[in-house]
């Protein structure tokens, strides 16, 4: 059985920013990065796979990125897998959704994988669409929002909880092969060691182009993708009266505000 | 004519609140473009749906027949897909659900529809439809346009249209699904536990902390506080998933919504759209946080930018 666990590095604001000239997104200069949320989750539960069943399981981190994503990998690597893919080319700025799922479905055609596994969203973009492109473009059965997963190497069919509204969850089966997109609070993610850490440095990390998949540049990138950025904006600012002063000062007006709401000043 | 397809949602036996949100939002496109909005409903008795879907505005209800009443993901791309076939819509919408998230992504990437998530306003700039969407934790608007799409798929965000109240004789056609192959299979609901624990939705006043908490030893001072200060202790997701507080005490799209607050102290928590599901309708919100630019504070009516626990400290010696 064959896990490929899709994961994301993102972007976060840095408290100063520009705007990219053409007006599309955040300049990249003022964004830190970070492995997004929810691939910790996606990564911890191959791990447990993985620790369960031994060798009947192989689990493989993919990131579609730049050089700078491969942090991502080595993230996942430190805990565990032996070897990582990062697909990369220029063409693939500015992808949708769809456009990275392009090319992640490619990958799990490539690698045979049984299972995909892919967060439920990611908090840069946050567009929770990715891992069902996959399934999509796969023609794959796939469950979004998973918040608890019974898989068994070589089941025709797994156990899931789906995570739904107001703390209602649903239990489904799912046939395989299928595409899980993984909730926050499915399991709890590990840290990596410092010897992991050191190891992970030493296993190979496959680097690949939407090319070598057979995609062509119109299936990636803003052309493939199904929205097209017009402009990025800082929305209106707060309504918010700010309560300044010292630390004695602010919580004085709130114990005030909170005094008077409660109506016993 | 142009039309716009709007997918009803139920769960449970229930139209969701959400739903009636997003036929005012078709309506009020209506109004600008001047297209026809069809309600499409999926149900074992769709009958039983339709007649709550007599909206002024809708042009027609589409029930159409399914064997299971609940989701199922096959079932409704399956439907959807014929229905995109035979209506031709320009703009499909839905609420922006966990069950939309699991079939809109599916059938914009076989169609190659123009697709987007989370929208919260939807214009015409002459014949272009411009979606707005956030990004980067709230922190940034997006406006998406959908070129040469002869389809546009938006699943749109809650809380921001108004349901309309007026009632109208809405035609009912009826339209046959066509055949599926099931690949997940219904078990069962799970119903949160109920727990002895206070209810939060009924709380008047709550103060809730957020992953500015960093550790399970500060909760106590915060449990401390908001006793103090007579404020039930609430929470966001992270403090809940880490097993720090009780789920029961999680506000938010996928913990409870507070009907009953008046005053809601947010400390350390962002402001992520998710929460806010849960709160942003509460009249008196007081947000400390140490980013000045957290999302949290546009919907807060007093802001206050400083350490949590230096506040915290400070703010217990005006009640004891
Ligand atoms: C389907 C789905 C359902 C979800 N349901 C919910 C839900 O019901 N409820 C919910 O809350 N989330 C929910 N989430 C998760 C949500 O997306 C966010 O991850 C979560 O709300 C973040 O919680 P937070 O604001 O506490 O943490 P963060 O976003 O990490 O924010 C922490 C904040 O604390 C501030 N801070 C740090 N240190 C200090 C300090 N010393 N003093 C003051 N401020 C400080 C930081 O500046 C930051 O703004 C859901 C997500 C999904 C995908
Ligand atoms: N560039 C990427 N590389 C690898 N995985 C990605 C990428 N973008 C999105 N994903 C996956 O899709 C999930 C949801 O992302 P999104 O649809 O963008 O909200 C993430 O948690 C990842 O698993």
């Amino acid at each position: 059985m064959k896990i490929l666990v899709p994961v994301k590095q993102v972007g976060i604001i840095d408290e100063d920013y520009e705007i990219r000239d053409d007006g599309k997104n955040v300049d990249v200069d003022f964004l830190d990065y970070e492995i997004n949320e929810w691939d910790n989750y996606s990564w911890e539960l191959a791990l447990n796979l993985q620790e369960t069943y031994g060798e009947a399981v192989e689990i493989v981190p993919l990131t579609v990125g730049p050089d700078e994503a491969e942090d991502v990998l080595l993230n996942c690597l430190a805990k565990g897998g032996e070897r990582g893919i990062r697909v990369w080319d220029d063409a693939l700025v500015d992808s949708d959704s769809m456009a990275i799922a392009q090319v992640i479905a490619k990958v799990a055609e490539h690698e045979n994988a049984d299972y995909v596994l892919t967060g439920t969203l990611s908090s840069d973009h946050s567009f929770a669409a990715t891992g069902m492109c996959v399934a999509g473009l796969l023609n794959w059965a796939h469950a979004a929002v998973v918040s608890k997963v019974d898989i068994t190497p070589d089941a025709q069919q797994i156990t899931v909880n789906r995570e739904l509204e107001a703390g209602i969850e649903e239990e489904i089966t799912v046939e395989s092969p299928a595409v899980l997109s993984i909730q926050l609070g499915i399991n709890e993610p590990r840290y990596a060691s410092l010897r992991g850490i050191k190891q992970a440095k030493a296993k190979p990390v496959e680097v690949m182009s939407h090319k070598d998949f057979g995609l062509t540049d119109a299936e990636v990138g803003e052309m493939g993708s199904l929205s097209k950025v017009r402009k990025m904006y800082a929305p209106e600012h707060s309504q918010a009266e700010l309560i300044e002063g010292t630390v004695a000062e602010q919580a004085k007006r709130i114990a005030e505000i909170v005094k008077e709401l409660k109506g016993d000043t | 004519m142009n039309k716009i397809m709007v997918i009803a949602e139920h769960r449970l036996g229930e139209l969701t609140a959400a739903t009636f949100e997003v036929i005012a939002a078709a309506v009020e496109l209506k109004q600008t473009k001047g297209f026809s909005v069809n309600v499409a409903v999926l149900a074992s008795n769709p009958a039983e749906f339709s007649a709550k879907l007599n909206i002024a505005g809708v042009d027609e209800i589409i029930e159409v027949l399914i064997q299971e009443n609940q989701f199922q993901t096959d079932t409704y791309e399956a439907v959807i897909n014929s229905l995109l076939d035979e209506y031709a819509p320009s703009v499909v919408l839905t609420s922006n659900s966990i069950d939309a998230w699991s079939c809109m992504p599916i059938i914009a990437a076989k169609r190659q529809c123009g697709f987007a998530t989370d929208v919260f306003a939807l214009n015409y700039d002459g014949d272009d439809l411009i979606a707005t969407r956030a990004a980067y934790g709230e922190k940034m608007h997006v406006d998406l346009e959908f070129p040469d799409k002869e389809t546009v798929l938006i699943t749109l965000r809650g809380n921001t249209y108004k349901p309309i109240e007026q009632e109208a004789s809405v035609p009912v056609s009826s339209f046959s699904a066509p055949s599926v192959n099931a690949r997940t299979t219904h078990k069962r609901f799970i119903e949160p536990e109920t727990t002895s624990d206070v209810d939060i939705a009924q709380a008047e006043l709550l103060l809730s902390i957020g992953r500015g908490i960093e550790n399970e030893d500060n909760i106590e001072q915060f449990e401390e506080l908001a006793d103090t200060m007579g404020f039930t202790l609430g929470c966001s997701r992270p403090i809940a998933d880490n097993g720090w507080l009780p789920k029961s005490r999680q506000v938010g799209q996928s913990g409870k919504i507070v009907v009953a607050c008046n005053t809601y102290l947010a400390f350390g928590i962002s402001g992520s759209v998710q929460h806010m599901a849960g709160m942003k309708h509460v009249p008196n919100i007081i947000a400390v946080n140490t980013d000045a630019e957290a999302s949290i504070f546009i919907i807060a009516k007093y802001g206050v930018v400083a350490d949590m626990f230096e506040i915290a400290d400070e703010l217990i010696n005006h009640f004891e």
